[in-house]
């Protein structure tokens, strides 16, 4: 795909809580093919940030764009997904008491998702190859009939994200994907989300640095709700007010 | 070979859902009328009629299996779609009486004692048997599809919506209690003498009703299977493991919720309809809470989630009431609210949660790979290895 100029322009968008502003006065942008990673002390409002683009809360006021003129505030999350925005939580959610398989399945693309399609519909061949091709991706092929319950911590993020990747959507929102992952886990996570880039606007919530800079072109910092600076890792890191809201925090972004 | 990732009913169990259906279409009806009356094998009308019940009962716990074993929504209402079924057959009966009531009268006798004077205008459909008969299916799914609509689209949840449904549960048992709603108040109706010019006294009459009955719970157990195996009823299992992802993969799952929330009282009502001819009265004693807590228990006992468990726990528990409360009528209470504490904790997937494991299988059996296919695959690193 070469499409040029955003995929995701938020502005001014609020998010307010009984008076707390979880999001205050943001503007974000993502532009297509992109990876970008959103960094941000606890509480920064990263993963309302998230929250406001799929749908899963109505932002108090702002609005935020989808490709070329669609807004997304007020739509619900069904549509939006539908739209072609992917969303993985942080802690997986995935069915436990399903295969992989058949995760993979139910999240596939399809021209209708409402009961009766569903009740009648039988995997074409084509949709078939699509989900080993997914399965291939996330490295669980040897897992298709594995109950998801099953899976490690690690299979489990992994798992979510294919099923996400099957829903063909154009900008991914990931939640941290390699908290609670091994060193090896974490480096396959990047590699996995690098590849995906090639093809998905992506951004991710991350707060391991080591993650950051290894998977980062551009890193966005949001502090209190607003964006405070946007660059490369190091001029990220060699900003002063970046460096003032980490201070007590030198071992996380040192 | 079956598409890959549906979830295959294991052959030896469906042998012995066959093997089952065989024992009550066939040799049932057969103890009761080649045996001499006098013979040890001899099953009395009086039995066979005691298992219609059992079975009517069982398609009712397979629609809870459905929304409930399935899908994750507890519903503590459904005696209320039984009900609703067995008295739209049962105005159909009362009506047919005609001149045989007691008083004579053409209308019910309970409109004679309560001084009605002329058939309510809702009893008129229920003139005639396709009234009667369409009415018990459509009248519970019409219910359910207004009580979901309201419910499952203000994502009411889990206990919430249980509540909702035992209240009302309760609010039904008072209305069909009431005199004023013209049927039958507190004695409900009952003294039917036929259906379609059968004589419901006749034993010929009750073998059809409970052949038609075993019948009818096949039916019903090949739908419920069939939604389950499908992609749809997948859908339902992961909106009981995550609704939140379904949401985030495109699907509505108050839609789905809905959906099976009326199959499910469709399947209640179907039950209704058929106790009623066998049983011979229907009241409000039969659809308020306590009814419709008893059906979560046959579902826990036997085994939820998995089918054949609410047929195996419907019949088992009420087996076991018409045995016990003969011989410890005081105890039956104790007893039903025991199995359930102790099957819910000690044996979360019910006599055939047992029984799988007697045999050899666990219900995680039911999805694994086939052993060829299992271990020889390249890739287990994980991405970009």
């Amino acid at each position: 795909m070469t499409h040029e100029g955003l995929i995701l322009k938020c502005d001014n968008v609020v998010m307010d809580y009984d008076g707390f502003k979880a999001l205050n006065h943001c503007n974000f942008s993502v532009q297509y093919n992109e990876l970008r990673v959103v960094i941000g002390p606890n509480g920064a409002g990263k993963t309302t940030l998230l929250d406001v683009i799929c749908g899963k809360t109505h932002p108090t006021s702002g609005t935020i764009t989808f490709g070329h003129n669609i807004n997304l505030v007020g739509k619900n999350a069904e549509d939006i997904t539908k739209l072609g925005v992917g969303r993985k939580f942080q802690a997986p959610s995935i069915y436990g008491n399903l295969s992989v398989w058949q995760n993979l399945d139910l999240s596939l693309k399809r021209a209708s998702k409402g009961v009766f399609p569903t009740l009648m519909g039988r995997s074409t061949p084509a949709e078939r190859a699509r989900i080993d091709e997914g399965l291939t991706t996330i490295g669980l092929t040897a897992h298709a009939h594995t109950r998801a319950g099953a899976l490690s911590h690690g299979q489990k993020q992994w798992l979510e994200i294919g099923m996400v990747i099957l829903q063909d959507p154009s900008l991914l929102l990931v939640d941290e994907p390699v908290a609670g992952m091994s060193d090896k886990e974490t480096e396959q996570t990047g590699q996995l989300l690098q590849a995906l880039a090639k093809k998905h606007a992506i951004v991710v919530i991350e707060h391991d640095m080591d993650f950051v800079r290894q998977i980062a072109r551009i890193v966005t910092v949001l502090a209190e709700g607003t964006v405070i600076c946007e660059g490369t890792v190091e001029q990220v890191q060699a900003d002063n007010h970046v460096r003032e809201i980490y201070l007590g925090r030198a071992n996380v972004a040192h | 070979m079956p598409e890959p990732g549906r979830p295959t009913f294991n052959s030896r169990e469906t042998l012995s859902v066959y093997l089952a259906a065989g024992l009550f279409v066939i040799v049932l009806p057969l103890l009761n009328l080649v045996p001499a009356e006098d013979s040890w094998l001899h099953l009395s009308d009086f039995r066979l009629n005691q298992f219609g019940k059992f079975l009517c009962f069982a398609i009712l716990a397979l629609g809870l299996d459905l929304i409930w074993g399935y899908c994750g929504v507890l519903s503590l209402g459904q005696g209320v779609f039984f009900g609703l079924g067995a008295y739209c057959m049962g105005m159909y009966l009362s009506l047919q009486i005609g001149s045989e009531s007691v008083y004579g009268s053409e209308l019910p006798d309970f409109m004679v004692w309560t001084q009605v004077k002329e058939l309510p205008l809702f009893w008129y459909p229920f003139k005639s048997f396709w009234g009667g008969l369409l009415g018990a299916l459509l009248v519970p799914m019409l219910v359910a599809a207004v009580f979901g609509v309201l419910s499952f689209r203000s994502r009411i949840k889990g206990v919430y919506f249980a509540i909702l449904t035992q209240a009302l549960a309760f609010a039904a048992w008072l209305v069909f209690n009431r005199n004023e709603t013209r049927l039958g108040g507190t004695n409900g109706l009952t003294d039917f003498k036929q259906a379609l010019g059968f004589r419901l006294t006749d034993p010929a009459t009750q073998r059809g009703l409970y052949l038609l009955t075993v019948l009818a719970l096949c039916a019903a157990y090949l739908l419920c299977r069939w939604i389950v195996a499908s992609r749809a009823g997948q859908v339902l299992i992961a909106i009981r493991d995550s609704e939140q992802r379904v949401t985030f993969s495109g699907y509505t799952p108050w839609v789905y919720k809905l959906f099976v929330f009326v199959v499910a009282a469709g399947l209640a009502g179907l039950s209704g309809m058929l106790y009623v001819p066998q049983v011979g009265i229907i009241t409000p004693a039969q659809i308020g809470v306590l009814p419709s807590l008893e059906v979560v228990i046959w579902v826990a006992v036997g085994g939820r989630g998995t089918l054949i468990g609410a047929v195996v726990g419907a019949v088992a528990v009420n087996y076991g009431r018409s045995v016990l409360t003969n011989s410890f009528p005081e105890a039956w209470p104790f007893i039903l609210g025991g199995l359930f504490v102790v099957g819910v904790t000690l044996f979360p997937d019910g006599l055939v949660g047992i029984l799988r494991k007697v045999f050899g299988r666990t219900p995680a059996a039911d999805q694994a790979s086939p052993p060829e296919a299992a271990p020889a695959a390249p890739r287990t690193g994980g991405p970009g290895a």
